[in-house]
Order: structure tokens, then C-alpha cells, then sequence
């Protein structure tokens, strides 16, 4: 009997052993993953790396000043056309859909959000590449926009409708119109879920590649317009490390460090901007 | 008070659709209906899209697009075969990998681990899932590729090299290169929906199970995992998902050859990766539209699996939905 208690205390032992490396493996693919870029990036970034234009191949120097602009045209555009989309679907959804149209609109917006984000490219460069005869940052930035309306939307939803009712009922006992009432309560109520989710949805879309490849391209220069090529750093981290030269691999590793860098410091920060309104955690 | 007395007149107004026109409340509703039935509209338009652009290579192979072996754009014949045969089996991979991993650290982090200790990780591991493709794809160039071709290659196939599964040269790069960076990418996503899944489930389960003398992993193992398990199931279908439609990482490591072979450890290639790299170099209608109809296929397949982990996981959740 005791003989076999101890049996099954053993296997209680060995699997908390086990699914705890599991978790702690798991966890330390992150710490190894920042780490090594932090020990490669770090070491190749310079500040001509930011400053600098890419040089012609085999001279070595400088650096990606005009990818690390083109992201922000194209996350930019990508904000212009997901956040207004997504934030006002959600609104709908929370406050004003009836049954039918609100179960198709979140079916879509998770067949949105799963769609692979080549996909997507392919959708933007039928849409705005194929009528303009030109790769451009309005491209890349439709198809991230796209990818942000699921995220911005459900989000969006979720905060809004976990506002207490009694808020807007308290805003329509004053005298003010349902929209009112939503928009100068119930939305600023939600405030600080909204921003974070609008937040991780930049973020998510900031590091992705495969949507720009084909529709606002690479460039060597600087793009003086929207209408035209426009180099971005997910592009040239892409490019730069499947090249044979040491120094452009060198500075891929530079433009993911920055790169990380950038997105990880928007999900912190999302993350904090929603625990600070509820210091219980959540 | 003149509020008062405007009481029940208001309240009148209020239901006539000309009073509320007049507040604004339509055209706020008609705007946000507008926007919300633009989401319906890009999905659609996504794939009428897909549908359009694809219609030459519909027309002219039919049904042997997905059986034919050869991609050849000289001479104008495009077949899917070894793209969807790479995507299937680097999934796989990846899945075969990620599911103990991930499905064990959930259950550590559900049902073992202090609730603070506990958030720490899963904060870390979600941090994880947001690390861009494209940064994984560089560290598989340059750490992981040299790993398995100097270590992991030469060692399985020592030990296994009479399988067919490990014979062949060692590139480094290959299926199996493929499926590891893979599942490092998608770990996160099977452990923190595991995560929630378990969670969800009812304490008074584990407890029943804990008074009857159980230990803690005999009610995990026995209670917990059974009630959750359609909706670990959800977790691994998602993952599924976001592994078929993987791009940049996939690309980087896997070697682009559109060939079928029996052992992991050579080069293959994948349909989203085939997409990404001959997308802007595809000359020729019959050519892009061939990738195009790719596109339209993953789309597919990627739907289909996410609405069965969409159904899965709301079934468990629902039935556990005490808590929340």
C-alpha cells in the first residue's frame, strides 16, 4: 500500500519536474532569442546605421535610414486605414448590432485575422499594385492595415462591453442622445483597453514581412513619394540575410535588434498602459 | 423642475426614428454600421480576389494543378504538388515538436505553478509569440541551420540513417530545419490558449478529484486534461493554422527546392514560401496567376482549420465559463 503511494508520489514528482521544464524551455526561447540578438545587433548598431543610406554592394558602411522611414510611412498609412475601420466596427458591435449582422461580422473578422499574411499581400497587390502599375508604401501599408482591423475590432468590442451599463444609462437619464452617451462616456471608459489593443495590433503588424515583399517592395534610396517603392526594415532584415556578404549580414542583425527592439517595447507598453488602470492585474 | 415635466415627452421622442435622427443617433448607428459591414466587405472582396486572379491556371490545368509534380516556369507548366506536400509535412514537424512542449507548459502553468509565477511566464511567453517572423527566420539562418547541419543531422542519421526518413546528404537546410523553427514559433500559441482553456475548467473538478485522495497530477492527468481537452485540441489547430500560413522563417530555412523527398533532411519548399520568394520575379500571366491560385488554396485550408479551433475552444470555455 505504502509501496504504492510512493509510486504515484513519485509520478506526481517527475511530471511536475516535466511540465516544468517545458515551461521553463519554453520561456528561455525568448531569453536565448533576445539575448543573442541583443550580444549580435547590439554590437553591429552604430549611429550611421540609423542615419546613413544603404551602400552600394562590397563597400562596406552605411546603414538603413530609409527602411527604418519607410516603416513608419507604411505603418503610418496602415494606422490611417485599420484603426478608424476597426474602432468604429467594434462601436457597432458593442453598442448599436442586431443578431444576424453581428455574428457576420465577427465570423469575418476572424476569417480576417487567420488569412496568412501573404495572403494578404497578394489581396493588397491586386487591389493597389495591379491598377497603379507601381509597388508602393500605400500598398504595404493597405495589406497591414487590413491585418489590424480583426485585432483593433474585437478588442475594441470586448472593452467597450465590459463598461457597466449603468454609465451610459446615467449619461441618457441627463438628457444626452444614445451617441453621446457613447461617444463622451462609454468610450472614454474603455479608453485604456481600446489604445492597448490599437497598440498590440501595431505591434503586431510592425515586424511583418511577407505582405510587403510584393506590394511596397524594397528601395535603395530614399522613396520622396507615397506612390513608390519603399524600403522598410522587415523587407531588408530579409534581404540583407539571405545575401552572401558579411557586412549586410552583419547590419540584418543590426536592423533586428532595432527591429525587436521596436515591437516588444509597444507590447510592454500596451501591456502597462491597461495593468495601470486596474492595479489589481486583471 | 423643467426636466422633470420634459420627462415623459422625451422618453416619447425617443422612439420615434425622426427624433433620433434628429439626435444624431442614425447617422452614428448608419456610420458604424457602414464600417462594420466594410469587415464583411474586404473578406468577401478577398476572396472574389483570389477567385479572379486564378483563372487561368483553373481553366488550363483543372484538378491536376495539385497532383502534377513539376514546377517549371520556362516552359509554362506549374503543378502544386511539393509545395502543399512541403507545407503538410513541415507542419507536421512542427506540431509533432510543439504539442509536448507546449501542452506540458500550460499544464505546469495551469495547475502546478503559483498564480504570480505563473502570469510571469505566460507574460514571457506571449512576449515570444509577438517576435516578428522575419526574426526568426534569421536566427534559423545563423544558429540554427549551422546546429543541424554540424550536430542534429549527422547524429539522427548515425542512429537512424538506415530510415529513409534521415538518409540523404546534409544541407542543413531541409524539411526538418523547417519544422523545428516552426515549432519554436508556434509554442507559444498552444500554451497560453492551453492556459486559458485549463483555467477555465471548474475548480470544484479539482477538488472532487483532491478530496478523493488523488494526487495533484492524477487529478490534472485524469480530471483537468480530459474535461479540457476539446479545447487543447482548439489551441493545436490554431497553431496549425498559423504554421501552414507561415512565410519569412519557413523561406529562410528550408532550402526552396520544389522537390519531393523522402527524407526530412533534405530541401523542400512550402506554398507560402514559393509565393514569397516568385511573386515580384513571375513573368508571364499563367505564371503569377499559377501563385495566385497557391495563395487561394492556403486560404482556404487555413479558414477551414480555424474554424474548427474557433468551435473547439468555445466549447470547452463555454462549458467551463463559471469563472469568466
Amino acid at each position: 500500500m505504502s509501496l504504492r503511494m510512493a509510486r504515484r508520489k513519485m509520478v506526481n514528482l517527475l511530471m511536475f519536474t516535466g511540465t516544468g521544464v517545458c515551461a521553463v524551455v519554453s520561456v528561455l526561447a525568448l531569453c536565448f532569442i533576445l539575448g543573442y540578438l541583443l550580444w549580435n545587433g547590439g554590437h553591429y548598431l552604430s549611429w550611421s546605421f540609423l542615419t546613413k543610406l544603404p551602400t552600394p554592394v562590397g563597400q562596406p558602411g552605411g546603414g538603413m535610414a530609409n527602411a527604418i522611414v519607410g516603416s513608419g510611412k507604411i505603418l503610418l498609412i496602415a494606422a490611417v486605414t485599420g484603426i478608424p475601420v476597426g474602432l468604429l466596427a467594434g462601436v457597432y458591435l458593442a453598442e448599436f448590432g442586431g443578431n444576424t449582422m453581428t455574428f457576420m461580422v465577427r465570423y469575418a473578422a476572424d476569417l480576417l485575422n487567420g488569412v496568412p499574411s501573404i495572403v494578404t499581400g497578394i489581396f493588397a497587390y491586386t487591389l493597389v499594385v495591379v491598377p497603379f502599375h507601381e509597388f508602393s508604401a500605400v500598398a504595404g501599408g493597405l495589406a497591414l492595415g487590413i491585418m489590424m482591423i480583426p485585432i483593433v475590432m474585437r478588442s475594441t468590442e470586448d472593452f467597450l462591453r465590459a463598461v457597466p451599463g449603468t454609465l451610459l444609462e446615467g449619461a441618457l437619464a441627463i438628457g444626452a442622445s444614445r451617441w453621446r452617451g457613447i461617444a463622451t462616456v462609454v468610450v472614454p471608459a474603455a479608453f485604456r483597453g481600446i489604445a492597448t489593443g490599437i497598440l498590440l495590433s501595431m505591434a503586431r503588424v510592425a515586424g511583418e514581412t511577407a505582405p510587403l515583399l510584393f506590394t511596397s517592395f524594397n528601395n535603395r534610396y530614399w522613396a520622396t513619394g507615397w506612390m513608390q517603392p519603399t524600403a522598410s526594415l522587415p523587407v531588408m532584415i530579409f534581404t540583407y540575410a539571405i545575401s552572401p556578404y558579411d557586412d549586410w549580414q552583419r547590419q540584418a542583425w543590426a536592423a533586428g535588434f532595432v527591429l525587436l527592439m521596436l515591437v516588444l517595447l509597444i507590447n510592454i507598453c500596451a501591456r502597462a498602459l491597461l495593468l495601470r488602470g486596474h492595479p489589481t492585474g486583471r | 423642475m423643467a426636466a422633470g415635466s420634459r420627462g415623459p415627452e422625451a422618453a416619447a421622442d425617443a422612439r420615434s426614428f425622426a427624433a433620433r435622427l434628429r439626435n444624431g443617433d442614425e447617422i452614428v448607428h448608419l456610420i458604424t454600421l457602414v464600417f462594420a459591414a466594410g469587415v464583411c466587405l474586404i473578406v468577401c472582396l478577398l476572396v472574389f480576389e483570389l477567385y479572379r486572379n486564378s483563372s487561368v491556371p483553373r481553366h488550363q490545368f483543372g484538378w491536376d494543378f495539385f497532383v502534377s509534380r513539376t514546377w517549371d516556369p520556362v516552359f509554362d507548366n506549374f503543378g502544386a504538388l511539393p509545395f502543399i506536400y512541403g507545407t503538410v509535412v513541415t507542419s507536421a514537424l512542427s506540431l509533432l515538436l510543439a504539442i509536448p512542449l507546449g501542452v506540458g507548459g500550460a499544464i505546469f502553468l495551469a495547475e502546478f505553478a503559483q498564480p504570480r509565477l505563473s502570469d510571469l511566464l505566460t507574460f514571457i511567453v506571449e512576449l515570444l509569440a509577438a517576435v516578428p517572423s522575419v526574426i526568426f527566420g534569421l536566427l534559423g539562418i545563423f544558429v540554427v541551420v549551422p546546429i543541424m547541419r554540424t550536430t542534429v543531422d549527422p547524429i539522427l542519421q548515425k542512429f537512424f540513417g538506415y530510415l529513409p526518413l534521415f538518409s540523404g546528404p546534409i544541407y542543413g537546410v531541409g524539411f526538418l530545419t523547417a519544422g523545428v523553427v516552426l515549432a519554436i514559433m508556434i509554442v507559444p500559441y498552444i500554451l497560453s490558449v492551453s492556459r486559458e482553456v485549463l483555467l477555465a475548467v471548474p475548480p470544484d473538478q479539482r477538488e472532487a478529484a483532491l478530496s478523493l485522495g488523488a494526487t495533484r497530477w492524477e487529478s490534472t492527468w485524469q480530471v483537468v486534461v480530459p474535461y479540457a481537452k476539446t479545447g487543447i485540441l482548439g489551441s493545436i489547430f490554431l497553431a496549425l493554422a498559423r504554421a501552414l500560413g507561415e512565410t519569412m522563417a519557413v523561406t529562410m530555412v528550408i532550402g526552396n527546392d520544389p522537390k519531393i523527398s523522402s527524407s526530412l533532411l533534405a530541401p523542400g519548399y512550402t506554398i507560402a514560401a514559393v509565393i514569397a520568394n516568385e511573386f515580384t520575379e513571375a513573368t508571364g500571366k499563367l505564371y503569377l496567376q499559377s501563385l495566385i491560385e497557391l495563395g487561394l488554396v492556403l486560404f482556404i485550408i487555413t479558414v477551414i482549420l480555424n474554424g474548427l479551433a474557433r468551435l473547439l475552444i468555445l466549447a470547452t470555455t463555454q462549458r467551463g465559463s463559471i469563472r469568466s
